[in-house]
């Protein structure tokens, strides 16, 4: 299988390099994802079939079995290589071990961009294509300072991610506090600053389990907590059940991070109050689009302004928008959810 | 003269007894002879000192309501868990089998609209067949529990992922089509009358625990099974000399694990509100936890019920408090991590006696 897929990559090759024209049609490009089975990935497939679709280009997808499954990740980096293919996207399991295969893929001029989790260090791919998440953040924390009733004395609830205060956790908390107008302290970290509106920072593992149990522990803490940061949807929604059981769902502000389909509808429905949507789909469809240009003519693509990775776009979706902040409505954030 | 001389006699045995047994060793003697003990302790004293340590805000209702509801599912777990312990072995699939039961129910209850009663049933059943799986590879192809449910929890989780996507069924579609589904996270209301402890109501989940481990507290100390299963723990082969039919007590053990696991899977849809197929991930290691604190032997034969009942509060107590007390969530960890090595020590220590 893999010789026959090799060979007519080869062809494929052949074909290109014979035409001249500099043309990405019939290029071999790569996307490796974590799993199949997480609706975000599953969306970033789609994106990259589509755009290779339009540009004619050959898509090759590979998958590691559950998150984490590291070899299978290098297994696909060297059949990308193998089969001559002109860029890997790639979102990695393990974001330093997989630097080295990648560096082999470099070495013979394939075209390495990262989608959605950086590697470590970020420059080990030639382009990041990833969602902002420290302005996702800061757009529900700018949205709740202006949406709850007294921002100065409100009582806010952290839910974070895990113990071990993985990157992306960190921007998303960072960047809702600085939205709020909270001082951060080290802003690598969480849970060292010192305003006294915060009530608290809890883990929940990014699950619905998670976010009951962290907030009745923050709720035990300050009965009258009003804003609370979640680090997704799923936390959000037990975060809601945990308030809804001490009757306050009414009184409560929930923010959220993702954009996944149940997390926007629970946006139509009152449960979370805004949640910044992030692409996947954007992510992968950019993705084939750079590693076309640079087949046509050897283009590296930029990273946005201000940062050292590629912005693939975050918006604020809710029905209730405040000033200085922009928003897409519900109706918007539902057509273009994932999962 | 020889009435002197016999009493004499009977106080120097009992002098001789005395120096032979400290303090210390009839401390142990007490332990070994009431297991729960040790457990009714470490949560006394943990209670005790949390009390002290959050200027008694551990003891007042909310705080009470949220460890019991926090404890409740991974209770339910730990009682399923304590059986199969108590035959020497260990499951550590029941935190993804409840979840895949779960799974079942609320896909078949919301997604195809089946009657909940039934999707409720199936769910159970899925659980049990899969605790008889365990069961029979333990039993007929004689392998290790341990590998057994080891396999079955990765073959379970698998199972999941690739069934849901990762994708939570909303609480509020569950409220749509099958109420019935979360009916142990609803309050606890008889007619007018709302169950409370120390001032806060409770839900259904916390009496079903209550009357679960009631249940097999009897079963275990009063009904010829639940003294088979403690015989083919301690010494199988004894046992079978006996007359104990020693695979078919292995296998019932796993089956009727397995049923309680399907409780648990109900009640847990009413504490998380969700149908959420991330959620315990680590329940499986929480529920030893919880029995191992409880003072159940890892080598079978010797344990409680109502030990394990007292170490999954005792995990409670600790998480309740040291959140209460401002602590970091790594400390909880940290302190379940002391607790666990703790009680084994403790049980070790207990065990030579009987050597």
């Amino acid at each position: 299988m893999k010789k026959l897929l090799a060979g007519s990559a080869l062809a494929a090759l052949a074909t290109t390099g014979m035409a001249y024209a500099q043309s990405a049609e019939g290029a071999t490009a790569c996307l490796i994802t974590k799993t199949d089975i997480n609706p975000f990935f599953v969306k970033m497939r789609e994106g990259a079939t589509q755009a290779a679709e339009e540009l004619g280009m050959n898509l090759q997808a590979y998958a590691g079995e559950v998150d984490g499954d590291h070899e299978a990740q290098v297994d696909a980096v060297e059949t990308c290589i193998a089969a001559g293919a002109k860029g890997i996207l790639i979102t990695a399991s393990d974001t330093a071990a997989i630097v080295e295969p990648l560096q082999r893929a470099r070495d013979q001029g394939i075209l390495v961009i990262a989608l959605d989790t950086p590697l470590e260090p970020i420059d080990a791919a030639d382009a990041t294509f990833a969602t902002d998440n420290f302005e996702a953040g800061r757009l529900i924390g700018a949205w709740a300072a202006a949406t709850v009733e007294d921002p100065e004395n409100a009582k806010i609830a952290m839910l974070d991610l895990n113990e071990s205060q993985p990157t992306v956790g960190v921007l998303r908390d960072q960047g809702f506090l600085e939205g709020f107008g909270i001082d951060l302290g080290d802003d690598s970290m969480w849970g060292d600053e010192d305003d006294p509106r915060i009530v608290g920072h809890e883990v929940t593992q990014g699950n619905e389990e998670g976010g009951r149990t962290a907030m009745e522990n923050l709720l035990l803490q300050d009965p009258e907590i009003d804003v609370v940061y979640t680090i997704n949807e799923p936390a959000a929604a037990g975060a809601y059940e945990a308030i809804r059981a001490l009757g306050r769902e009414n009184d409560v502000l929930i923010v959220s991070v993702d954009g996944g389909c149940p997390g926007v509808q629970n946006v139509a429905e009152g449960v979370i109050g805004a949640t910044s949507q992030q692409y996947p789909l954007d992510m992968a469809s950019l993705g084939i689009e750079a590693i076309a240009k640079f087949v046509e003519d050897g283009t590296m693509p930029e990273t946005s302004e201000g940062l050292d990775f590629t912005n693939t776009g975050v918006n604020l979706v809710t029905d209730a928008p405040v000033d200085g902040v922009d928003s897409i409505p519900v109706s918007e954030g539902q057509d273009r959810c994932w999962g | 003269m020889a009435d002197t001389a016999e009493i004499r006699a009977e106080e120097s045995i009992a002098e001789f007894e005395h120096t032979r047994h400290g303090p210390l060793a009839r401390l142990q003697h007490l332990l070994h002879n009431f297991p729960t003990l040790v457990p009714i302790i470490i949560l006394t004293l943990s209670v005790i000192v949390f009390a002290i340590a959050t200027d008694g805000r551990l003891l007042n209702g909310l705080a009470i309501k949220i460890t019991l509801e926090q404890t409740a599912i991974v209770g339910l777990l730990a009682c399923a868990q304590t059986l199969i312990i108590l035959t020497a072995g260990i499951d550590l699939s029941v935190g993804a089998v409840m979840v895949l039961s779960y799974v079942c129910m609320g896909h078949l209850g919301v997604t195809y609209g089946v009657p909940a009663p039934l999707a409720v049933l199936a769910g159970m059943l899925l659980a049990m067949a899969l605790g008889t799986v365990n069961g029979l590879l333990v039993t007929r192809v004689r392998l290790p529990p341990f590998i057994v449910t080891l396999g079955m929890w990765q073959i379970v989780l698998a199972t999941v992922y690739l069934y849901t996507g990762s994708q939570s069924i909303r609480s509020q579609d569950i409220d749509a089509a099958a109420p019935l589904l979360k009916v142990f996270g609803a309050r606890v209301q008889v007619g007018d009358w709302p169950l409370r402890i120390m001032g806060a109501p409770t839900i259904w989940a916390v009496i079903l625990v209550v009357a679960l481990f009631g249940t097999f507290w009897y079963v275990l100390n009063r009904t010829a099974w639940g003294r088979h299963v403690y015989a083919v723990g301690d010494d199988r082969e004894a046992a079978e000399l006996a007359g104990v039919r020693a695979d078919g007590v292995l296998l019932s053990v796993y089956v009727v694990a397995g049923a309680i696991v399907g409780l648990a899977a109900w009640a847990a849809i009413g504490r998380v509100g969700s149908i959420s197929p991330s959620s315990f991930a680590e329940a499986n290691l929480d529920s030893i936890a919880a029995v191992v604190i409880g003072g159940t032997s890892l080598f079978g034969g010797r344990g409680t019920i109502l030990g394990t009942l007292f170490g999954a509060l005792t995990v409670g107590v600790f998480a309740t408090g040291l959140k209460l007390a401002g602590a970091n969530p790594q400390w909880v960890l940290f302190a379940s991590g002391c607790l666990i090595i703790l009680a084994v020590a403790l049980d070790q220590w207990i065990r030579r006696i009987s050597v």
